[in-house]
């Protein structure tokens, strides 16, 4: 298969970036799209050329650092499935492809497409934990737990932090990746001790870190590789509320 | 506390509360307008007289005014705000899958804004004396205003953007307020529709009978 790529190249945070566009050939459909550019740079390097920084580790769509903006696409166009696991197939052959970084002021530009999410780990740093040891695996019937509920609380847990709401939400909104991190405590027995604290803090920070508000447009749901649900945000919303 | 005053979940909170208590006055309004129909101007004349003077709907005249400024203020700050959170946009537009009603809030917020202003000129600020008219023969100005075809014309797109803004609104206050689940989401969607519908749809059928039959 053969695309034209079109890719942001910026060197870093402060200078100014541009499209730059590379014509490659050869790309197996069976590659991913992390593949495809890890070929692409390996073309680069040969030519003696500066290869495209992103950024990717797991390959298996758990880690959540492969993220880019593909063709008006967080993570592309196929839902439920991370850049990393996308392949090349759902392209069309000769296909123009667009790619840009994560764009949100609490996501700033590192180089070319890698973006600076530090934001998000401040967010988690200020109430996504339990801060007792807990130990080893409890006994599996000691604390009951409705299975509705843990099954909705493993839902919410499944989110990987990549910032593809952020990146899809018109408002820049971090409203779903933080409503998935109370809601897998808030629904189960061990996360209702600290509660309280925990969405208090952790909205403070997201308002810290100058994401937007969230106009439940719903682009998040509709581009989240974990396919996190809306309705999680109703509950960040009743937890918040409830904690005052 | 003051961090829940000045969060952005508590303002949308406010703004909700505001937009829900605008919803429940739109029947109201819509109930007494629907007089207009009859071509006897008393009914008409007499509940409008009922709304300017009872002194409890002057309580709520005063609500209606305080939940439109905080809505639309909060509205405008937080709309900026949300600019503000994306300096550099992408090249290529977002495609993701999300209905166009909720993307364009601001835009028929506005819209439904300026008619408002244009609504007062016509109606209210004749009942506060701002502007010359008489208050007590709302019918007349009514009837008046309707039989300019520009104006019905202008009277329906401004319902129909309301009916668009309304679609969003309605199910956005519940799942602002937290009261959305997986099982009530869709049930609340149907609502909605069928508020957005029927409340524009009952105004503009009012202009549409004065323009055909009188
Ligand atoms: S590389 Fe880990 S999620 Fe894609």
């Amino acid at each position: 298969m053969k695309f034209k790529l079109k890719i942001w190249k910026q060197r870093d945070a402060h200078s100014r970036g541009s499209f730059v566009t590379y014509d490659l050939d050869g790309v197996a459909p069976e590659m991913s799209f992390i593949e495809m550019l890890t070929y692409l740079n390996e073309t680069l390097i040969g030519k003696g050329d500066e290869p495209v920084t992103f950024e990717h580790d797991c390959h298996e769509g758990i880690c959540g650092s492969c993220g880019m903006y593909i063709n008006g696409y967080p993570h592309g166009p196929v839902k439920g499935l991370t850049t990393c696991l996308l392949s090349m197939r759902y392209f069309k052959d000769g296909e123009t492809i667009v790619i840009e970084p994560w764009r949100a002021k609490p996501f700033p530009v590192i180089k070319d497409l890698m973006v600076d999410r530090t934001s998000f780990d401040k967010i988690q740093q200020a109430g996504g934990f339990i801060s007792i040891s807990v130990g080893a695996a409890p006994e599996a019937n000691a604390i009951p737990v409705r299975k509705h509920s843990s099954d909705l609380a493993f839902d919410a847990s499944v989110c990987i932090g990549c910032g593809a709401c952020v990146a899809a939400c018109k408002n820049a909104s971090a409203m779903l990746f933080v409503s998935a991190k109370i809601s897998q405590y808030a629904l189960l027995p061990q996360g209702r001790p600290e509660g309280k604290d925990r969405v208090r803090a952790m909205i403070a920070e997201m308002d810290k870190q100058g994401f937007g508000s969230c106009s439940n447009t719903g682009a998040c749901e509709a581009q989240c590789p974990k396919q996190i649900k809306l309705f999680n945000i109703a509950r960040l919303n009743r937890e918040y509320f409830k904690a005052y | 506390m003051n961090k829940i005053l000045f969060s952005a979940v508590s303002k949308k909170f406010v703004m909700a509360l505001a937009g829900l208590f605008l919803l429940l006055f739109l029947p109201v309004h819509l109930g007494i307008n629907l007089m207009l129909l009859k071509s006897d101007p008393e009914p008409f004349n007499t509940a409008a007289h009922f709304m300017a003077t009872f002194p409890l709907v002057k309580v709520v005249e005063i609500l209606l005014i305080l939940a439109i400024l905080v809505h639309v203020t909060y509205g405008i700050t937080l709309q900026i705000l949300n600019w503000c959170s994306r300096p550099v946009g992408y090249a290529v537009r977002n495609k993701s899958d999300t209905s166009a009603f909720s993307r364009f809030m601001i835009w028929t917020g506005g819209s439904v804004l300026i008619f408002l202003v244009i609504h007062f000129f016509n109606f209210y600020f004749i009942k506060l004396g701002i502007v010359e008219g008489d208050p007590e023969n709302f019918y007349a100005v009514a009837q008046q205003l309707f039989v300019i075809p520009s104006y019905a014309i202008l009277y329906w797109i401004c319902f129909l953007i309301l009916g668009f803004h309304l679609y969003h609104a309605l199910q956005s206050a519940f799942q602002t307020l937290g009261l959305s689940n997986e099982f009530w989401k869709p049930v609340i969607r149907v609502i909605s529709l069928i508020y957005a519908i029927v409340i524009p749809l009952g105004f503009a059928i009012i202009p549409f009978v004065i323009l055909l039959f009188k």
